[in-house]
């Protein structure tokens, strides 16, 4: 490719699981004496990431694998992904906040990075004090952004609040100020990571035009990285689709965005849990889930009031008399939407391995994608929970067939619809 | 194809001074904000920087100089001159918390600041230098506050101090203070990412190495057997040399001078090299 200015030759970042958060000299010798003693290692934590599944700590995990990568001059590059594809890890190589574990990755010039706004602010100096430090931390040389400050306040909007300590700013103003610095560096990469989620859709409007002048007309890089699909559709010229730490789909975004809709949102809908590494205090408890999967279907999108089939093996490694099972349902970033317990319908003796089939009705849950998460319980005296089993559930997609409905606005209705009331008496009216 | 950055798995151990450079309006403005967010929203503003040495200095006087009366003579020579307790150890003081404050800032530079370092890249090591820079100003403001003590000492009291030719030497002491300070600040950052324990531990070894310092009683008290010991710990000959300049006796002994500079610079060696070890990857772990 001609005028190349990024390219990743060869590039894979491990990251050790047990590794991930602080250690102590304590955790060391934990860690050196299981290891003699060939025992589960004490103080593994599991990954954020779906794809850590039946890794143990001291095992290494790949966050992004064998990537190779050449981006044009001028190119708009959207990277899109389910959560733990890589995407942030990609970002953070090429911005120097991590080194890569093997490969090489060059570029050209400056990389302006917004990973996210605001970093770098700080409350108690005022919006022209922090366009300072902010330009400066992201590599502008104070004549610089004084060449650049008029036009950086203009395009923040926050032109009457400028000499205002920022801490009492809006989120929004904080948002806007962040992006226009950034914006506005002399930089010929510039690196977004869900900076336009925030803002009010008026900005991200102008966001993205501004994005796109820069590509197009002073022949910037742009690399964007998003959930919101309709945004790098409208942004990008290119796309690539990245699925654990692989890309695997580099193309045009049109044809790339639909790739990622069949491929990657169909999912998985089985779960194989028996080499999973639990917390400690989840390691000697007396259930233990070995397998989950959604039955007789081969994608986890479910339509309309389709029911849930959750089957699940378990093994009890002690004696459990009367324990629970609850399936938590969240969006896709993470917010809870609702709980569905079955108490203490389960008990056996230690060693005993069991299936259990579960029937969820969920018509009421709106379209989008959920995960979930899988919890095994004992109620307490006080009908307070001690958890036994606690993983990351089967990630599924609610789909309505019908092809015209109401446009459902989560941020504001939540994620159940209730059932229409009953409408008892509408008439003309009697005062 | 020429790429002007390459990004490679492999460490390389070379401090880029050039790039730390191409950033000193980094520097500068950390420099200022560190000063205006120290004070902001305090009556009292940067008065705040002479109490607390003040105060310090007071309860010294009374617990070291009037009840333990802990010696104040650097040397046996210097036991009849008389130098007021007071500035004895307020000399002591505004030197030790430079060292305290820039080790301990430098110490928790990537904890503090993984926020900012977890989302944008500059040469890490803008942190710690602006931080002791901004010490550094501190500093200043209370060695104006000595100089005004010591000048009421000279003039008014008529004390017997002096200024010494050691003042000449005034500038290479703060900034051998500082490089040790951040040397042994990097040494104490680098281990930490590993292992927090050293937190915990670095509280109190400053503490123990505040009495290993001759902040609180003169240097004549270490016998003589042990002062190649005791002379192995940086801050002595500074603080030491400090009070000679300022009073005109004391102690001074080049044989230690330099070996004060030689473990500065091996501190600073060893604290640069460890650093620029887990700079790359400390983001992984911390």
């Amino acid at each position: 490719m001609e005028d190349t200015i990024i390219r990743f030759e060869n590039v894979s970042k491990q990251y050790r699981l047990g590794m991930i958060g602080g250690t102590t000299l304590r955790e060391e010798l934990q860690r050196f004496g299981a290891r003699l003693r060939h025992q589960e290692d004490p103080t593994a934590k599991i990954g954020q990431s779906l794809y850590t599944e039946g890794l143990k700590s001291g095992d290494t995990f790949w966050a992004l694998r064998d990537i190779d990568l050449e981006i044009a001059r001028g190119e708009t590059l959207g990277i899109i992904g389910r959560n733990g594809a890589g995407k942030s890890t990609l970002l953070k190589l090429l911005c120097r906040i991590t080194a890569p574990t093997t490969g090489t990755i060059s570029y050209n010039g400056r990389i302006a990075s917004m990973l996210e706004v605001g970093t770098g602010f700080h409350g108690e100096l005022t919006g022209r004090e922090n366009i300072y430090l902010n330009g400066a931390i992201l590599g502008m040389s104070r004549a610089e952004t004084d060449a650049k400050i008029d036009d950086i306040i203009e395009f923040s909007e926050c032109g009457a609040f400028i000499d205002t300590p920022v801490k009492r700013y809006s989120s929004g103003m904080y948002v806007k100020l962040a992006f226009s610095v950034a914006a506005f560096l002399d930089a010929e990469i510039m690196i977004m990571d869900e900076v336009l989620a925030v803002g009010d859709a008026a900005f991200q409007q102008k966001c993205l035009r501004r994005m796109k002048d820069l590509a197009g007309q002073e022949h910037r890089t742009v690399l964007y990285v998003s959930h919101i699909l309709p945004t790098v559709s409208e942004l990008c010229s290119r796309c690539i689709v990245l699925d654990r730490g692989r890309v695997t789909y580099d193309g045009a975004t049109q044809d790339a965005i639909d790739y990622y809709l069949e491929h990657e949102l169909a999912g998985r809908t089985f779960i194989d849990y028996t080499d999973l590494s639990r917390p400690v205090n989840y390691l000697r408890r007396p259930v233990r889930l070995l397998r989950a999967e959604l039955t007789d279907r081969d994608s986890s999108v479910f339509y309309d009031s389709e029911p849930l089939l959750l089957r699940m093996d378990i093994r009890f490694q002690e004696d459990c008399d009367g324990a629970s099972f609850r399936l938590e349902i969240r969006t896709a970033e993470g917010r809870p939407v609702a709980t569905s317990p079955l108490e203490g319908f389960l008990s056996g003796r230690a060693g005993e391995e069991k299936t259990i089939l579960l029937r969820y009705d969920i018509p009421g849950l709106v379209p989008g994608r959920y995960e979930t998460k899988f919890t095994f319980y004992y109620r307490r005296e006080d009908d307070s929970t001690d958890n036994l089993e606690c993983v990351d559930g089967i990630a599924f997609e609610k789909k309505l067939l019908r092809e015209r409905q109401l446009r459902w606005d989560t941020g504001h209705w939540g994620n159940i619809r209730l059932d229409a009331p009953k409408l008892l008496e509408l008439g003309p009216a009697k005062n | 194809m020429k790429f002007e950055t390459v990004i490679t798995a492999e460490k390389s151990g070379r401090i880029d001074i050039r790039e730390l450079l191409r950033y000193k309006d980094l520097i500068w403005l950390f420099v200022k904000r560190d000063f205006v967010v120290r004070y902001k929203q305090t009556i009292l503003g940067p008065l705040w920087a002479i109490i607390q040495p003040l105060l310090t200095t007071i309860v010294f006087n009374l617990l070291f100089g009037n009840l333990a009366r802990l010696t104040t003579a650097d040397s046996a020579a210097a036991e009849g001159a008389f130098i007021p307790g007071f500035l004895f150890y307020l000399s002591g003081t505004i030197c030790w918390s430079y060292f305290s404050q820039t080790v301990t800032g430098t110490a928790n530079t990537f904890i503090n600041n993984h926020r900012i370092l977890g989302k944008v890249y500059f040469p890490r090591l803008v942190m710690p230098v602006s931080g002791s820079i901004s010490n550094m100003i501190s500093f200043g403001i209370r060695f104006a506050m000595f100089l005004c003590v010591w000048a009421y000492f000279v003039l008014v009291k008529g004390s017997g101090i002096h200024l010494s030719a050691y003042a000449a030497l005034l500038p290479l002491l703060l900034l051998q203070l500082m490089l040790m300070s951040m040397g042994f600040g990097l040494i104490i950052a680098s281990v930490t990412i590993k292992y927090r324990d050293m937190m915990h531990l670095m509280e109190f070894g400053m503490q123990l190495w505040h009495y290993g310092t001759p902040v609180a009683y003169g240097l004549s008290l270490i016998p003589a057997r042990y002062m190649g010991l005791y002379m192995l710990n940086p801050v002595t000959m500074v603080i030491v040399t400090f009070r000679y300049a300022f009073f005109g006796s004391g102690y001074f002994n080049a044989g230690y001078y330099a070996l004060s500079w030689a473990v500065t610079l091996a501190a600073l060696a060893l604290g640069l090299s460890l650093f620029k070890r887990v700079e790359r990857t400390f983001m992984d772990t911390i």
